[in-house]
């Protein structure tokens, strides 16, 4: 550990808590339906596309209906971007000539980008034509965003109203997600990339004679503008197999900042957004705090678990930061871990070291973020969901200690709101458990664990957390693309997005339809140090009794063995 | 169930030729215009062809040339297939590859000074890592100095001028772009041996 690094950590987080109130100001003004700078542009667009899509704005739908068109409208994304899969090759777009992709990877990578996971099982450059990336996978990255944000903001609005029967309209949250936010932030963001050296072509793949004679094909496309949305709506899918590793993806650290920033902004503004929404600044900012307790503490163990080294590595007489294998220089060890740990923090899934090479504990820390559900910033509106279902716990358990009902911002929190908000968890944390169990013991899951001991356990459970929580990442060594890997995967994807979305929404429609109660003297303040402790507290406990027993097996055992080459 | 769809799958539709189509296309119309080198993948030419681009490591085997690190993309080096090893700290596979790289790298760099540096005998992630550390460039120094009769000091002087710091100071990582600087070898030699 070095001060540069640890500098660059706290610059970080200094300019993330700084745009926050920035960011929540808008996405407050947006979801409120209010006037923004852009509206004289994007006014037209919106009607122009509620008239074409015969969506009567001014309705608002039941809980029910809301998830309705939800699961509705992904439904239909999973088969248009199956489709467009399996028909590329005779699409346009396709200088490379890639075939068809086949069924079982093709429903995988449609599930994986509707759910906002963006796992990859493929590699783009060798399988994706230019038409699938631009109109398959960005559109995804957008609307999987949108949808996200969309469930956050339906959440925040249940507990800000009182005896309602609506918690807004899917459509219309949706479409001001993408044309409000997500695209014009894009835009800027791509011009930026661009100038830093990202490619944004549709040229066929470049012929190159090298300086020694030699051939090399070098493949670009239109990857700026993927990046930016890939980072801006946390969904991680990379141009490239190698992700932001890839130096047309992420050249400089520059760009790397960026990148990094675009992470965490939404889903930080949207915990300001929520404070806004409820009328009270506080209970944002105790959020965020309860974030940020936990992103220090993982981003500081896994700093210091990687500047440690790999003591097999140092044995034979190598110098320097030791554990560069699967590293790029110019991020060095430093940067390489924070953006491995935001990117499990906020469920992105974007990569720019291999995860699979990290040292035990720092790809520990990794994988815990995910185990945890993704409530630290997390996805875009993932992460603020995810979290209130912990303070939904939180506050429940907080009142059996004192003997009282339990209340969040003035809303009874009753039996059927923690039964609800424990289903989400329990989808959780047995699509990683449950599919990471059947994957050991199964041949066909088993072949594709690349490497032996614990570290191969920690394989399994990493695909399958991420899979479950939608972050994306990989131990890449894993041999993800099995017919096999790719159905379990994609139910595991399925499973942890909607199984969770839609007990959110049960939830916002019982909060909605409920009276506020006044504040009194027993309530339990929610926007002080005292809460923001017992959130951690709650979450930790949760993951660690769910987790703990399988995270020992893989990355603690492991990290108790290093020092030898053993499997 | 149909009126609920209609809606759905119109959305969806205007949805793909808004993101999909209309922004990633005028992205690349303005970024082509805006920053038409960058856009086009940092391509360099040489005496009309492409010898590659300035952003992606490439081969380098000959002693005259600096050696980018250790690559697993493709067959090595290839800018169509990007990859690593994904190999855990404790694999045996992985302390084997590093041994090797290691004895090979003495083997090649005999007047070398001190330990092997790490990135040297490591796989980079990309597969197509266009950088190295000072240290890794120091390393080779002595043998490309050697391998192109030219004093050592002459190049530090190159290496110097071809060294970028960390972004705005404190971002990443010292590096050296390992294709630029191999270019201006042959450039500076060109001109010594006219």
């Amino acid at each position: 550990m070095d001060a540069n690094g640890l500098l660059q950590i706290f610059v970080y987080c200094l300019l993330i808590v700084a745009l926050a109130p920035f960011v929540g100001r808008y996405l407050a003004t947006v979801f409120a339906g209010g006037r923004t700078p852009a509206a004289a542009i994007l006014g037209p667009v919106e009607r122009g596309i509620y008239r074409l899509c015969g969506i009567r704005a001014g309705l608002e739908q039941h809980w029910t209906g809301y998830a309705g068109s939800l699961l509705a409208f992904n439904m239909l994304g999973v088969l248009l971007l199956f489709a467009l899969q399996r028909i590329q090759h005779i699409l346009p777009l396709n200088p490379a000539g890639v075939p068809a992709v086949p069924a079982d990877l093709a429903f995988n990578t449609a599930v994986s980008f509707v759910t906002n996971t963006d796992w990859q099982a493929y590699a783009g450059e060798a399988t994706l034509s230019y038409l699938t990336q631009m109109a398959g996978l960005t559109v995804q990255n957008f609307v999987s965003a949108a949808t996200g944000i969309a469930v956050a903001v339906a959440l925040a609005r249940a507990f800000a109203r009182r005896s309602a029967g609506t918690v807004g309209n899917f459509y219309v949250d949706l479409t001001r997600a993408a044309l409000y936010v997500l695209l014009p932030a894009c835009m800027l963001g791509t011009l930026m990339l661009v100038w830093q050296g990202v490619p944004q072509n549709l040229q066929a793949y470049t012929l190159a004679t090298t300086l020694e004679g030699g051939q090399q094909v070098i493949a670009q496309g239109p990857v700026a503008s993927q990046m930016m949305i890939k980072h801006l709506g946390t969904n991680g899918g990379g141009f490239f197999g190698q992700n932001a590793a890839h130096p047309f993806e992420n050249p400089t650290p520059l760009t790397n900042m960026v990148h990094m920033i675009a992470i965490f902004a939404i889903g930080a503004g949207l915990t300001n957004a929520f404070g806004r929404m409820v009328g009270d600044m506080r209970q944002g900012w105790a959020l965020l705090a309860a974030m940020g307790v936990l992103f220090l503490a993982g981003v500081l163990a896994a700093y210091w678990a990687e500047s440690q080294g790999n003591p097999a590595l140092s044995a034979l007489g190598i110098a320097g930061p030791v554990n560069l294998e699967g590293k790029e220089v110019r991020f060095g060890i430093a940067t390489s871990v924070l953006f491995a740990v935001i990117t499990t923090a906020a469920s992105c899934g974007a990569v720019i070291a291999m995860h699979d090479s990290l040292m035990p504990l720092a790809g520990m820390v990794s994988l815990v973020n995910m185990m945890l559900g993704e409530i630290i910033v997390g996805g875009v509106g993932a992460g603020l969901y995810g979290m209130l279902l912990f303070v939904v716990l939180a506050v429940f358990i907080a009142g059996l200690m004192v003997g009282r009902t339990p209340e969040y911002l003035g809303k009874k929190v009753e039996a059927r709101e923690v039964k609800l908000a424990l289903v989400a968890v329990l989808a959780l944390a047995s699509g990683i458990l449950g599919l990471a169990a059947l994957a050991t013991v199964l041949p066909a899951g088993l072949v594709s664990v690349q490497d032996a001991g614990p570290h191969g356990l920690s394989e399994i459970l990493y695909a399958y957390a991420s899979a479950a929580a939608n972050n994306g990442s990989a131990f890449a060594g894993f041999g993800a693309n099995t017919p096999y890997q790719n159905a379990m995967l994609g139910l595991g994807m399925l499973v942890g997005r909607f199984l969770v979305i839609v007990p959110v929404l049960a939830i916002a429609g019982a909060l909605a339809a409920k009276k506020t109660v006044p504040a009194s003297a027993g309530t339990l303040p929610t926007h002080g140090v005292l809460f923001v402790g017992l959130l951690v507290g709650v979450i930790v406990i949760v993951g660690g009794l769910t987790f703990f027993p399988a995270v020992a097996l893989g990355p603690i055992a492991e990290h108790l063995l290093t020092g030898a080459a053993l499997f | 169930m149909i009126r609920e769809l209609k809606p759905a799958l119109l959305l969806l539709l205007v949805m793909t030729l808004l993101t999909g189509l209309a922004y990633p296309l005028a992205m690349t119309g303005i970024a082509q215009a805006l920053f038409p080198a960058q856009a086009g993948g940092s391509l360099i030419e040489r005496d009309g062809r492409v010898v590659g681009s300035l952003l992606l490591a490439q081969r380098f085997e000959r002693p005259e040339y600096f050696h980018p690190r250790p690559s697993l993309a493709g067959a090595g080096y290839n800018a169509a297939a990007s990859g690593a090893s994904n190999l855990g700290p404790t694999s045996v596979r992985l302390a084997a590859d590093v041994a090797a790289r290691v004895e090979a790298l003495r083997v090649e760099n005999p007047n070398a000074h001190g330990a092997v540096p790490a990135e040297l005998a490591t796989a980079s992630a990309s597969g197509l890592d266009p950088h190295l550390s000072p240290a890794g460039i120091e390393y080779q120094l002595p043998r490309v100095a050697r391998a192109r009769g030219l004093p050592e000091t002459r190049i530090r002087e190159l290496v110097a001028a071809h060294t970028q710091g960390r972004d705005l100071g404190f971002l990443g990582e010292p590096r050296i772009n390992v294709l630029a600087l191999n270019l201006a070898l042959d450039d500076l030699t060109a001109a010594a041996w006219p």
